[in-house]
């Protein structure tokens, strides 16, 4: 199932979703509610695929034991056949309001690389994140940077920028919930998704 | 007359739903030091049915939220007049009151109330407010009492009342892992909450136009953020920005031409313009550094926003003409998000300092900065549209909250929801 191809139905059905969707708790002839019902359950089933697999890197969690994370292959990897990267991580942590990549990621990042340079057609969306702390506006400008350094080092590597897509998500989808460092830490990374 | 024509302007499609959504509950934690003292006394009522609100008490509430009043308790009045010919004035006089509102309520045919009211001076015992009333339908009692408390709080303080205008936020309810997001909707209290856009995606980033009529919002939609400009009366929308990469934290101008709004799609965040009616989209900044928050001066002459170009986030001042860039705040680690008040006197921005997150308030006269606020991981902060408070986002017991706190940092409240994470307050202007 292609996340993305359903994404797109439900932005093109759109306009007439908004006219059938309006608000079930609302009474009389309010129509300042805007239900979302035409793409949300393909969105839930996105939402749930990286979240749930990045949570249970977080259930598993140490301080030190972060960049040795393990998470599970995504769905989408799995059908696109993508064998050679299997077991390969896909989430990269980052340091406080920095968009280095840390030498730990380079391996995996590697991997990835020479996975999209031999697959031309293959292409990944950066999911860029932060922390809670700051503004949310500029943590959306923190997380885009740091999806762009990942998808720097990539094209570094060989890879077509034409494959890559980098996009942020701020502090708006954390993995962790506390307001500790540890959940911060988890919560500083770019996720890599297959598209 | 005048207030209902404003009724049926601003309210035409913001109606009260009864109690399906948890309501934002009002705690005050600290206030000024000199309040003055008034007794707001139950208004009489000779009819039958049930009335759907107290409106004396909401009048109460509003005048002790600002900060400025104390009211005097119920169970310490010794009468309750309802007109100023019962009015005692020793009566209040004991009880130290230095004001007295009255009022009175009268079912009309048609299903309307006649709500009348006054404002009495207890030491010269003669009426501040003269008996003036206002007719409205059940729902809008709410409506009558915040325009009762705007009346007496600028007859009182000089300063226009803000208890009529209305905040947007946004919930993120349920499932911590799979929240649903809640645009919303309500009264500056926090009650009377309705829906504005649900989604299970991210929604950020709400601003309302200066009319009160529409609002723009950021919405993540298939995992990319968009943004959108919404009729609130009749929830019609249009998307307006969806370029790749950033679309994000528009900003209507003051003169509600033109939106303020970051986009990446030149590969880093940098400040356009967009035009409503053309569409026409200027590029306003020109930076490698993260350019992102912008927010129009009252004037519309300058933008204010956050840039790191000089290493740390902190907030510049674009002029919009010139396109020239200057530096405006140089204290604290750093300055993000900034709101001038409606003076332009104050700028009001989310400092930290030695590791804390707090809402900062420079004059921009004077160049003095003050702390305002001492919760934890503070942001988002929005001015009333008479310039008297701030409100903001913070965290309290592990959840997100809204809380408010006046512009000279002496009274603070906090508006805890029942539950789910609240942030991203946004106040409204006044409805015209």
């Amino acid at each position: 199932m292609s996340v993305n191809k359903l994404g797109k139905f439900a932005v093109i059905g759109l306009s007439a979703a908004w006219i059938a969707g309006c608000s079930t708790t609302a009474t009389d002839t309010d129509t300042s509610t805007v239900a979302e019902d035409a793409s949300s359950t393909e969105q839930a089933a996105a939402t749930n695929d990286t979240t749930g697999s990045s949570d249970q890197a977080f259930g598993a969690g140490e301080e030190g034991a972060l960049t040795s994370v393990i998470v599970e292959e995504t769905p989408a990897a799995q059908d696109t056949g993508m064998d050679s990267l299997a077991g390969v991580e896909t989430v990269f942590y980052f340091d406080f309001d920095k968009s280095i990549v840390r030498p730990e990621s380079r391996e995996a990042l590697a991997k990835h690389a020479e996975y999209l340079v031999s697959h031309p057609d293959a292409r990944i969306v950066l999911e860029g994140h932060a922390d809670e702390r700051g503004t949310r506006e500029y943590n959306m400008a923190l997380g885009e940077r740091r999806a762009k350094a990942i998808s720097r080092y990539l094209t570094i590597q060989g890879v077509a920028a034409s494959q890559i897509e980098t996009v942020s998500f701020g502090e708006e989808v954390p993995v962790a919930f506390g307001h500790d460092s540890d959940a911060w830490q988890l919560n500083r990374r770019v996720e890599v998704r297959y598209e | 007359m005048m207030f209902k024509k404003c009724l049926s302007a601003v309210f035409l499609c913001l109606f009260y739903i009864n109690s399906a959504y948890a309501q934002l509950v009002i705690e005050i934690t600290s206030g000024a030091d000199q309040l003055l003292p008034i007794a707001v006394v139950p208004f009489g009522y000779s009819g039958v049915d049930a009335l759907p609100e107290d409106v004396a008490k909401i009048v109460e509430d509003d005048l002790t939220r600002s900060g400025l009043f104390q009211a005097i308790p119920r169970s310490n009045m010794l009468s309750l007049p309802s007109k100023e010919e019962d009015v005692f004035y020793r009566d209040w006089r004991v009880l130290k009151s230095d004001y007295v509102i009255i009022g009175n309520i009268q079912k009309l045919p048609n299903n309307q109330f006649r709500i009348g009211f006054e404002l009495l001076n207890v030491l010269s015992q003669k009426s501040v407010q003269k008996h003036s009333s206002i007719d409205v339908g059940a729902r809008n009692f709410r409506d009558a009492a915040h325009y009762i408390s705007d009346k007496v709080y600028e007859l009182l303080t000089g300063t226009k009342g803000a208890f009529s205008t209305r905040i947007l936020y946004v919930t993120a309810e349920g499932d911590r892992k799979a929240p649903l997001f809640k645009l919303q909707v309500a009264d500056a209290d926090g009650h009377r909450p309705q829906v504005v856009v649900e989604s299970k995606e991210p929604i950020l980033s709400p601003s309302w136009s200066m009319d009160g009529r529409k609002i723009a919002y950021v919405m993540f939609r298939n995992r990319r953020p968009n943004i959108f400009i919404q009729e609130l009366a009749t929830g019609k929308r249009q998307q307006i920005a969806q370029f790749r990469g950033l679309n994000g934290a528009p900003a209507w101008s003051p003169d509600g031409k033109k939106l303020a709004l970051v986009l990446s799609k030149d590969n880093n965040p940098e400040i356009y313009t967009l035009d409503i009616a053309t569409q026409k989209l200027e590029r306003m900044t020109n930076h490698y550094a993260i350019d992102t928050e912008p927010s129009w001066e009252p004037d519309g002459k300058g933008i204010v926003f956050t840039s790191d170009r000089g290493g740390n986030p902190q907030i510049y001042r674009l002029d919009v003409n010139s396109k020239r860039v200057e530096r405006v705040t140089f204290e604290g680690e750093l300055n993000t998000r900034a709101r001038m008040t409606p003076d332009g006197r104050y700028l009001v921005t989310v400092q930290k300092d030695d590791g804390n997150y707090h809402i900062a308030l420079q004059d921009m006269k004077t160049g003095r900065v003050q702390i305002l606020t001492e919760t934890y991981l503070d942001e988002s902060p929005s001015i009333a549209p008479n310039g008297s408070m701030v409100m903001y986002a913070t965290t309290y017991q592990g959840k997100g909250i809204l809380a408010v706190v006046s512009v000279d940092g002496l009274v603070k409240y906090k508006l805890p929801s029942a539950d789910g994470d609240v942030r991203e307050p946004s106040w409204s202007p006044y409805f015209k």
